[in-house]
């Protein structure tokens, strides 16, 4: 055991702790009785018809074999592929977020240049920033009259607050040394911003970029819930509806999945501007 | 007198300190720097002489006063005027040699990308940087070759006037020494104006033609301006050897600890504080010649620091 590296032995414990885990659960479901074993009045009183329950494991992956090797069909409005579902989540999620860093990061900017814009627009921030971004949602209906633009807003609303926070803050920490160096060097204030403080700033702006994709992430299931139609958040609320506790099972793991992959393309991009000095 | 190329005229700078009274850093402060000198100042900590680098730079505004460069007045930085900080100054997400491919472009815009390259290689290995490590992030570099990149950095960009902000401040003596001699070997082949600050009594002996002595602040003054009178080119280990070496030393020295804190807080109204020259040149008393130095030799003796 002592010649395998860390990383080996934090994978054969993985492993263990997952397959441990498993067999527990699956241990822990009752059988359903046969018919064949059940009395006379037992069956009389309706106890042959399946129980809800919680599905054991090996279900679940069964369910999940089959979904993923068919994730893109479309069979209706209720039934289509896991596939379709996280893409219109992602499509939100990615617009909402994309047209928040539009705003934040150059509003960001300019707080974190001048003192009197931080000032002025510090206090709207603090008072919308505690909001619950789903506390919105009843009046971008009202307003947008589109619950899929709703939902973009809800994204975009909840998204904006740690890019803007980071980006302020990153900008306001550049060393003065380095902006001297730009002054020294004739530089305008559009290539000093560009040259300068963007990568300068950057693995702090990268840091409220990544926080974040991972509220909007947390924040779309539950705007899909209300919103209804489309949609990973959707999908799990139908299945519920459903009684199909296998597929709820399913979905709450690929929220995770994608959830991580959002996360770690975030995390290679932070690596990419990070910088020692 | 007549204009010199580097002009500083009747600066003065106050801060404002405290309790709504102004502290005067320096008053008055008026010299010249002609063009091709290399010409360090010297004085004690809080003297001023960053707040003067600051305003030559263009990086701060004086309280009164003027700086002229070529019978132009200075305001805010130019290319004109490179600066070589003290903590280097490099930006440590680019490599070395983009750090100085930084500075080229913004001076020459209309040069190529290749020339660009080609340029700044050219003096990073003039200062005995090539190979692998101009391609190294300023991490991963060791003080003096950052401080290396630096100086090539500003020369590359060929600034009418180079100012060098205690360059070696934070390097071990032995690093110092070796980047001291790139510094002459670079410059000497350069007619580049050097405008440095310096703690080191040494490294001005060394470098400068011209050495400003600045009194103690508050209202510092530049009171002197020594001659180093020691031909070029020097080298380290010969000048020490050099009959003016240690007569001109020992009058810095004596002029650190003693004089600047005699000379401290004079006012002098509205007069212009021009530096009184100094010339020390042993060689020339020997020959019989008329010496200005205000003191006579038999005064000087050797102190060490």
């Amino acid at each position: 055991m002592d010649r395998l590296s860390i990383n080996q032995r934090a994978v054969i414990l993985s492993f263990v702790l997952l397959i441990g885990g498993l067999l527990v659960w699956e241990a822990s479901i009752p059988a359903q009785k046969a018919a064949s074993e059940l009395t006379e009045y037992e069956r009389l009183t309706g106890g042959g018809a399946p129980k809800a329950g919680v599905p054991p494991p090996s279900q679940v992956i069964e369910k999940a074999w089959q979904e993923l090797s068919n994730p893109f069909y479309d069979a209706g409005p209720n039934d289509k592929g896991i596939g379709i579902q996280i893409a219109y989540s992602l499509y939100r999620v990615l617009s909402g977020y994309f047209l928040a860093a539009l705003v934040a990061i150059p509003i960001g900017f300019l707080i974190g240049m001048s003192p009197v814009a931080y000032k002025a627009l510090n206090p709207f921030i603090q008072v919308l920033r505690p909001i619950s971004p789903l506390a919105w949602m009843p009046l971008a209906l009202f307003i947008i009259q589109d619950s899929n633009a709703s939902a973009i807003f809800v994204i975009f609303i909840c998204s904006i607050w740690p890019m803007l926070i980071n980006t302020a803050f990153g900008v306001a920490g550049v060393r003065s040394d380095w902006v001297n160096v730009a002054r020294t060097h004739e530089l305008g204030p559009i290539k000093t911003a560009l040259t300068v403080i963007l990568p300068a700033a950057a693995p702090t702006i990268v840091t409220g970029m990544r926080i974040s994709i991972g509220i909007a992430w947390l924040v779309i299931v539950a705007a899909e819930m209300l919103v209804g139609g489309t949609g990973i958040g959707y999908y799990v609320w139908n299945e519920w509806n459903n009684l199909d506790l296998t597929s709820v099972i399913f979905s709450i793991l690929m929220i995770g999945v994608v959830g991580m992959a959002l996360d770690a393309a975030f995390g290679r991009l932070q690596r990419a501007v990070a910088y020692v000095e | 007198m007549s204009k010199a190329f580097l002009s500083i005229e009747n600066l003065t700078q106050r801060f404002p300190s405290g309790k709504g009274e102004q502290m005067t850093v320096f008053e008055n402060a008026s010299f010249g720097i002609e063009k091709g000198e290399f010409v360090c100042i010297l004085g004690h900590s809080g003297c001023g002489k960053s707040t003067i680098m600051n305003i030559l730079a263009g990086l701060a505004d004086p309280t009164s006063g003027a700086v002229l460069m070529d019978g132009k007045e200075v305001s805010g930085p130019s290319l004109d005027r490179g600066v070589v900080f003290q903590n280097y100054s490099l930006l440590p997400w680019l490599s070395a040699l983009k750090n100085v491919t930084f500075g080229v472009a913004a001076r020459y815009p209309e040069w190529s990308k290749a020339k660009v390259v080609e340029h700044s290689t050219k003096y990073l290995s003039m200062v005995g940087l090539d190979g692998d490590a101009i391609h190294r992030k300023p991490s991963q570099l060791s003080g003096g070759m950052r401080q290396r990149v630096s100086i090539a950095r500003a020369f590359a960009n060929h600034p009418k006037l180079l100012l060098l902000d205690e360059p070696f401040g934070a390097l071990d003596a032995l690093t110092r020494g070796t980047i001291q001699d790139e510094l002459l070997k670079i410059w000497s082949g350069t007619s580049q104006t050097v405008f440095m600050i310096t703690h080191d009594i040494d490294e001005a002996i060394l470098l400068a033609d011209r050495i400003l002595l600045m009194t103690n602040g508050p209202f510092a003054r530049v009171a002197e301006s020594v001659e180093i009178t020691i031909p070029r080119p020097r080298k380290r280990d010969q000048i020490i050897d050099h009959p003016n070496y240690y007569a001109i030393r020992n009058h810095l020295v004596h002029f650190l600890a003693t004089r600047s804190k005699e000379l401290a807080g004079q006012q002098t109204g509205s007069e212009s504080n021009t530096p009184q020259t100094v010339r020390i040149d042993r060689l020339e008393e020997a020959k019989g010649d008329d010496s200005d130095d205000p003191r006579p030799a038999s005064h000087l003796r050797a102190v060490n620091e």
